[in-house]
């Protein structure tokens, strides 16, 4: 093959502007214009550059790498939102260290201002980028594809060939060929030479698309991928969630006042709590019993009956670990459960002060050793002043001892348990004022109770049994155990729009990956010497290596209609002996084809490039 | 005993046939292993150098690296030849078709002849590790089916499950692509090698005995977010390995180019392998293929998340790495289609990508402990 570079003629780069319109807006991609670098001046200037920036590719790819590398720190360092007892923890250990992870807002990544502003402007540049496109494509839907260009032997994969066949025939061929296979086809009729030189040559060609549904996938991709956000945005401001433990046969009904602890949006609107309520009748959970997973949960279900609305009638129900409870617009999750103690305390007088159960919270889940407080308001000592109690607990389901732990529960289950309290009395604090946490006691004006002997005053209870607090301050009695359950409440709308968001996402990602889009022209002339000379060409995007094969195929059937004539001299077949004018044009084309991108709608950027003009 | 004991009984004798067969089949991958490596030492001694020709033979990749799809030119149409369903031949006229690579790449550097290097011998002891392979399959898959039926679920609730499951798929999509006849054997030692130490790691380190699930794990989520997750691993895995090589391949095509001279060793084991067009392009179509499930992946954990602990996402170490991952892949994905970024960078960001994949997979589990943390380690 010859490979003279010659310079192009000022006709050939008429043919390049006109091979570029036929591979112009095969991709969504935008086009990378590296010439305009140097923004023009003036502040109008500079804002059309940056958008320019942010909505190219190339900043979009920054965007996607920065977003993946802010997201990392968030997995190693703990996290406000997630454990914040692991923060606290952290930064007890690390102090100077913790403060500056502080300042740099390590401790809530996920909602820091580096990690919001990377996704923002990501989010910019989508919408920037993605919705003009959006419109482009539909024009695109509506127009046809672009008309052959004057050289296809220029194109990525082409043949060629002779046939006895008439052009109009061969055209007509082609056209419903084409269309059989579902290409958008469109015909044009051609005068003049092959060179476009005007001459004594006729026929026609005809342009066909295929694969819109790439492009289509794409945009639906990203398009989904800001509804997505959307709908997430809208569920922080309006979600809801809201914690409550609940022990067997105590009830909750869905209100504010009745919640252990309650988050939400700053849209939400308390009022906008669904009306329901429900009893947990009862709790079961069930763990391994034998080898090496003794004591890993199997089962946790509750039992609970239900209402709906003011007045609706009660219905029952399981709540399981992957089977949350749905009332209107609410999700109820189990998400935790223990066991509560029931516990009766007489004073000093010998009157019930205090009876009830009390949840304690497991600190490990092999063997819920449980830790809790009893707090008793309302006592009076043996004197009968006014006083209050209060007791510090470990809780074992199945005691057991050793030197290293001390005592701890060995099984999860009710097989032996024990209630270990040490008793405190004095002022609890509760009616100074401030919030206090139910589970941990202040024993600040507390007094330890102290046995006879002088030793801190101690006590072991099994179900059933009692024990005499010292110097006649009272009784508790360990009653019974009963099981406590916690739930979360969450009300999270925008979920459908995630959801659907979601699946278009995928789908859209789907369509836009495994389908190509790909454009094939056929053009059929009268040669000179009266036989006509068929050509076919496609294009695609680099990446499908099929293209070839299926212009193969498309030919072999169009071969159908249009045999190929023998070969009167056995010259060059590829049929530029009818077409001498065009060789060293297309010569030189394919020459620059290898270095530069001169064919622009093979490379993945598709455009208009000035770049291997002039080289 | 009563039949619950007989039923338990005959699962932990169920569990133990399958490690059983957990050791077979890694007994018949180190002999495939061996074979792989004499195929490349016999296949060492053909002197092979199209890379080479193809380079520098008359400015060919300068030169507009135009080919056909057929034969030499001169001849008009093509014979290509297709077995009928009947058994005979019929020999059908295509017409040839003319393409041009996409400018700025390397064009018309042919494919390597693979591991065996067009030798006999070496061909033959291809055949026999491909052959072994398959045996190795088979004896896999049979330990993941009896430990599923000792377990009576999903078998892959633990990492020591899920270890040998992945390898098991990377396996079979290997030899599902050698049926469909493509051209993969060069991925056959690579491929041996790591599902050696896979499943080395699974049953020195993450061993579990067989059990049941904690009552999160249990849920028809299960099937579909882990097993999709298996399955998009092992694809990227491959993927991973034609990127890896398309690096050394590239670097290797370049010197060529420059004229310069490859050392020995990398010179008859990269000559043997796809031109770096074909590995890039391999890479890229399991990569951009597997994105989708990948996502998808990714979503059905956020609805089973939702169902087990309340909530979408709660950036827990396991979910903010996947989340990494896919980031990873899209920005790969991107990069690829802008100008400047294909090639090697992509190739860099692929990679990336992936280490993320696989440090979600063990780095998470071992040295976090979010709520994802039931590995069993
Ligand atoms: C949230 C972040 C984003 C993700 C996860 C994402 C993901 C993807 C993926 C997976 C593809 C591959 C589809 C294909 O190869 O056909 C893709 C293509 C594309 N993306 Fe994005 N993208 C994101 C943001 C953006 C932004 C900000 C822009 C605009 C600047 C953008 C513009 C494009 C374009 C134009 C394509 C098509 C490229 C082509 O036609 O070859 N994307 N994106």
């Amino acid at each position: 093959m010859p490979t003279a570079d010659v310079g192009k003629a000022p006709e050939n780069t008429r043919a390049d502007a006109e091979e570029q319109e036929a591979g112009g807006r095969i991709s969504t991609a935008p086009r990378e214009d590296p010439s305009v670098d140097v923004p023009a001046l003036g502040p109008v200037g500079w804002a059309r550059w940056f958008w320019r920036q942010l909505t190219s590719m190339r900043v979009a790819l920054i965007l996607l790498f920065l977003l993946s590398l802010a997201a990392v720190p968030g997995s190693l360092i703990p996290q406000n939102g997630a454990d914040a007892f692991a923060v606290r923890d952290f930064k007890e250990r690390n102090g100077t260290l913790a403060e500056v992870y502080d300042r740099l807002q390590l401790f809530d990544v996920y909602s820091s201002v580096w990690f919001s502003a990377i996704y923002i402007l990501l989010f910019v540049s989508l919408i920037g980028c993605i919705l003009p496109r959006s419109w482009q494509f539909v024009g695109q839907l509506r127009s046809r594809p672009p008309r052959a260009p004057r050289r296809l032997t220029g194109m990525p994969a082409h043949t060629t060939w002779r046939t006895d066949t008439e052009p109009e025939q061969v055209l007509r061929a082609a056209r419903t060929l084409l269309r059989g296979r579902r290409f958008r086809t469109c015909p044009t009729e051609e005068t003049g030479g092959p060179d476009g030189s005007g001459g004594s040559v006729s026929g026609g060609s005809v342009a066909a698309e295929k694969g819109y549904l790439r492009e289509a996938g794409n945009l639906v991709f990203h398009v989904s991928l800001i509804v997505m956000l959307l709908a997430f945005a809208a569920g922080q401001l309006w979600n809801s969630e809201g914690g409550k433990l609940i022990v067997e046969g105590d009830g909750f009904s869905n209100t504010l006042v009745h919640y252990d602890d309650f988050t939400s949006g700053s849209l939400y609107d308390t009022d906008d709590l669904d009306v329901f309520g429900f009893t947990l009748e009862e709790f079961h959970a069930s763990f391994e019993r034998t080898g090496p997973q003794r004591g890993t949960a199997r089962t946790f279900r509750a039992d609970v009956s239900y209402w709906e609305g003011a007045d609706g009638p009660e219905k029952k129900t399981s709540i399981e670990v992957n089977h949350p409870l749905k009332v209107g617009d609410s999700k109820v999750f189990l998400v935790g459960h223990g066991y509560a103690p029931v516990v009766t305390v007489t004073d000093g007088q010998g009157k019930m002060a205090y009876r009830g159960p009390v949840p304690f919270l497991p600190q490990e889940s092999l063997g819920l050793t449980s830790t809790g407080v009893i707090k008793v308001n309302d006592y009076r000592n043996k004197d009968g002043e006014k006083e209050q109690l209060g007791f510090q607990g470990i809780f074992t389901p199945t005691y057991g001892i050793d030197a290293e732990r001390g005592p701890h529960s060995t099984f999860p289950e009710l097989d032996y348990p024990v209630l270990s309290l040490n008793a405190f009395h004095g002022d609890l604090g509760v009616n100074a004022g401030l919030p206090q946490n139910v589970y941990q006691l202040d024993t600040d004006k507390m007094e330890q109770f102290k046995a006879e002997d002088g030793d801190l005053f101690r006590a072991d209870l099994r179900p059933g049994e009692s024990v005499e607090l010292p110097d006649g301050a009272g009784t508790l009695t360990f009653d019974r155990v009963e099981q406590w359950a916690s739930f979360q409440v969450s009300q999270e709308p925008g979920e459908g729009w995630a959801l659907a968001g979601a699946t278009a996402a995928v789908l859209g990602l789907a369509g836009s990956l495994f389908v190509r889009r790909r454009r094939v022209w056929v053009r059929a002339r009268r040669g000179a010497d009266g036989v006509t000379v068929v050509e076919m060409a496609g294009l695609g995007r680099s990446e499908s290596a099929r293209l070839p094969e299926e212009l193969g195929d498309l030919a072999f059937a169009l071969q159908d209609d249009a045999p190929p004539a023998a070969d009167p001299d056995g010259e060059d077949p590829d049929g530029e002996d009818s077409a001498p004018g065009q060789d060293a044009g297309r010569d030189a084309g394919e020459s620059t084809g290898g270095t530069t991108e001169d064919v622009p709608a093979a490379t993945e950027d598709a455009g208009p490039s000035s770049r291997g003009e002039n080289e | 005993m009563n039949p619950v004991d007989i039923a338990v009984a005959a699962n932990e004798s169920l569990a133990e046939f399958s490690n059983l067969l957990i050791k077979s089949a890694m007994a018949v991958y180190a002999l495939a292993f061996v074979a792989h490596i004499v195929e490349w030492v016999f296949g060492s001694r053909s002197k092979v150098a199209r890379t080479a020709a193809a380079l520098t033979a008359e400015g060919a990749g300068k030169s507009g690296g135009a080919r056909t799809t057929a034969a030499g030119k001169g001849a008009d149409k093509v014979s290509v030849t297709v077995r009928t369903s009947g058994g005979g031949t019929e020999v059908l006229e295509r017409p040839k078709v003319v393409t041009r690579s996409a400018p700025g790449r390397r064009t018309g550097v042919p494919d390597g002849p693979g591991a065996a290097g067009g030798d006999e011998q070496g061909d033959l002891y291809g055949r026999i590790a491909v052959s072994l392979t398959v045996l190795a399959f088979l004896l896999h898959f049979a330990a993941v089916l009896t430990r599923a039926l000792s377990v009576q679920r999903a078998p892959w609730g633990n990492m020591y499950e899920f270890s040998t499951a992945f390898s098991m798929v990377a396996v079979g999509a290997y030899l599902a692509f050698l049926v469909a006849k493509k051209d993969i054997r060069w991925i056959g030692l690579p491929l041996v090698t790591t599902v050696l130490l896979d499943l080395g790691l699974a049953i020195v380190v993450f061993y579990t005995e067989s059990d049941q699930l904690v009552p999160a794990l249990d849920s028809y989520w299960m099937w579909i977010h882990v097993s999709l997750a298996i399955v998009c691993g092992a694809l990227f895995y491959l993927g991973a390995v034609s990127t890896l090589l398309y690096l050394f391949r590239d670097r290797y095509e370049a010197k060529l180019e420059a004229g310069g001279r490859p050392g020995a060793f990398a010179g008859s084991v990269l000559e043997r392998l796809p031109s770096s067009a074909s590995l890039d392009g391999f890479a890229y179509r399991i990569n951009a293929a597997v994105f989708p499930f990948w996502t998808f992946t990714i979503i059905a954990g956020a609805i089973w998340a939702e169902n087990a602990w309340g909530r979408y996402w709660g950036w827990d170490p396991k979910e903010t790495w996947s989340f990494i991952t896919w980031v990873g892949y899209a920005a790969y994905l991107h990069a690829r289609a802008t100008a400047g970024w294909k090639g090697r960078k992509a190739a860099y960001l692929a990679l990336i990508a992936f280490l993320c994949f696989l440090f979600n997979y063990y780095g998470v589990n071992v040295f976090f402990d979010g709520l994802h943390s039931y590995g069993g380690v």
